[in-house]
C-alpha cells in the first residue's frame, strides 16, 4: 500500500508540465485535479483580502519602499520579516503533520533551484523596484488604489516578462 | 461605524506582517497553489501573445487561478481605498520628506507622488523613466529570477530555499543601489 503511494507520487512528479517548472518554480498550480473555473472564484476572494491588506499595510506606497531601501523606517522589515517567519512556521506545520488540501490532496513543496537569473534578474528586478515603488502584487494593488496611470507601468511590466521569454535562450543562467 | 474608522488607520508592521505570512499556508491548502504573483505576467504573455516562444507554450488554463488572485488585488485595493481609506498622508520619516522635497516632490497627500505617477506626466523624460522603464525591469527582472518579494522573499524563503534568500538579498542591492544612488540624479531631471 505504502509503497503503491509513493509510486503514485513519482508518477505525479515526472507528469509536471516542464516547460512552467524549468527555472521557474514559484507560483505554480500544484493540484492534478481538474474543477470546473468556477472554483478559482476563492482565489479571487483570497485575492481581495491580499489586496486590501496590501493597501493598508502601506506596502504598496512608493514612500514606503524609498523609506526601507533608505534604511529610514524598519517598518518595511518588519512586515516582509514577520511574513516570512509566519509562512516558515506554517510551512514546517504543513510538512509536520502531513496537512491536506480542503480537496485531500497531499500537499507539494518544490525546492527551487538556484541558477544565475537570480542573480542578474534579481538585480534588474530590484533597481526597478526602487523606480516604481512595487513588485508585481502592488502594482495591481496600485491600480486598485486610484493611481490608473500604473496600468501603463503593468503593461511595460508585461512587456519586460514577453522580451525576457523572447531572448531566454540567450541569457545566462 | 467605529469599525470602518479602526480599519481605515494604516495597520502596524505586526498585525500585516503575519497576515501576508498566513497567505502561504491558505493557497496551498486551498488547492496546492504555491503563492506567487509575477507569474501571472507570464500567464498574460501565453494567454495574448505566446507568438510561438517555447516559453510562453504551457497549459495557461490551469495557472488561471493566479489570474483570478491579481484581480481579487485590485478590487480589494480599490475597496480599502473607498471604503477604509484613510485621509491621512503616508506617515513617512522626516527625512525623507525632507530629502524628496530637495529633489523636486512636492505630493505627500497619498500613497504615491503624484508628482511622478500621473498621466499629465506620462510622456515627459521623468514620466517615462518612473512608469515605463520602471515597469519594464520589474517584468524583466523577476521572470528572469524565476520569482518576485511574494514567490522568492516569502514564499521561497518560508521553504527555507537557498536560491531564494540569494534572490532576496539580489532585489535588495539592486533597491539600494537605485535608491540612493542613481534616483537622486533622476528627481532632478
Amino acid at each position: 500500500m505504502q509503497a503503491t503511494k509513493k509510486k503514485q507520487a513519482i508518477l505525479i512528479e515526472t507528469n509536471t508540465d516542464f516547460e512552467v517548472r524549468s527555472l521557474d518554480t514559484a507560483c505554480v498550480n500544484d493540484s492534478q485535479l481538474s474543477h470546473p473555473w468556477w472554483y478559482n472564484f476563492k482565489y479571487l476572494v483570497a485575492g481581495v483580502l491580499f489586496g486590501v491588506i496590501l493597501v493598508k499595510s502601506e506596502v504598496v506606497s512608493w514612500f514606503r519602499i524609498q523609506e526601507m531601501f533608505r534604511l529610514q523606517s524598519f517598518r518595511m522589515y518588519g512586515i516582509i520579516g514577520s511574513a516570512v517567519v509566519v509562512g516558515a512556521i506554517s510551512v514546517w506545520l504543513i510538512k509536520r503533520f502531513n496537512v491536506k488540501t480542503i480537496y485531500g490532496e497531499s500537499i507539494n513543496l518544490h525546492p527551487k533551484k538556484f541558477n544565475k537569473g537570480q542573480v542578474f534578474g534579481g538585480l534588474i528586478f530590484g533597481l526597478g523596484w526602487a523606480i516604481t515603488g512595487a513588485c508585481p502584487g502592488p502594482l495591481f494593488a496600485q491600480i486598485g488604489a486610484g493611481f490608473t496611470v500604473v496600468i501603463i507601468t503593468l503593461a511595460s511590466a508585461i512587456a519586460g516578462t514577453w522580451v525576457y521569454g523572447k531572448f531566454r535562450q540567450r541569457l545566462p543562467h | 461605524m467605529q469599525l470602518i474608522q479602526w480599519l481605515s488607520k494604516p495597520w502596524p508592521w505586526y498585525v500585516a506582517g503575519p497576515l501576508i505570512g498566513l497567505f502561504v499556508p491558505a493557497l496551498l491548502i486551498m488547492g496546492n497553489k504555491n503563492f506567487g504573483i509575477s507569474s501571472s505576467l507570464r500567464h498574460v504573455c501565453a494567454a495574448f501573445v505566446p507568438a510561438r516562444i517555447p516559453f510562453f507554450q504551457y497549459n495557461w488554463k490551469k495557472e488561471i487561478w493566479n489570474l483570478f488572485f491579481v484581480s481579487g488585488i485590485v478590487i480589494g485595493a480599490f475597496i480599502a481605498a473607498s471604503i477604509f481609506n484613510n485621509p491621512q498622508p503616508v506617515d513617512v520619516s522626516p527625512a525623507l520628506v525632507q530629502s524628496l522635497k530637495a529633489n523636486g516632490i512636492h505630493h505627500f497627500s497619498g500613497l504615491m507622488p503624484a508628482d511622478l505617477f500621473s498621466w499629465q506626466n506620462l510622456f515627459t523624460v521623468k514620466g517615462f523613466f518612473f512608469i515605463i522603464v520602471g515597469g519594464f525591469m520589474v517584468g524583466f527582472g523577476t521572470r528572469y529570477a524565476g520569482g518576485c518579494t511574494s514567490g522568492h522573499s516569502i514564499m521561497g524563503l518560508a521553504n527555507l530555499q537557498f536560491a531564494s534568500l540569494v534572490a532576496t538579498c539580489c532585489f535588495m542591492i539592486g533597491g539600494f543601489i537605485m535608491a540612493n544612488l542613481i534616483l537622486p540624479f533622476i528627481l532632478r531631471l
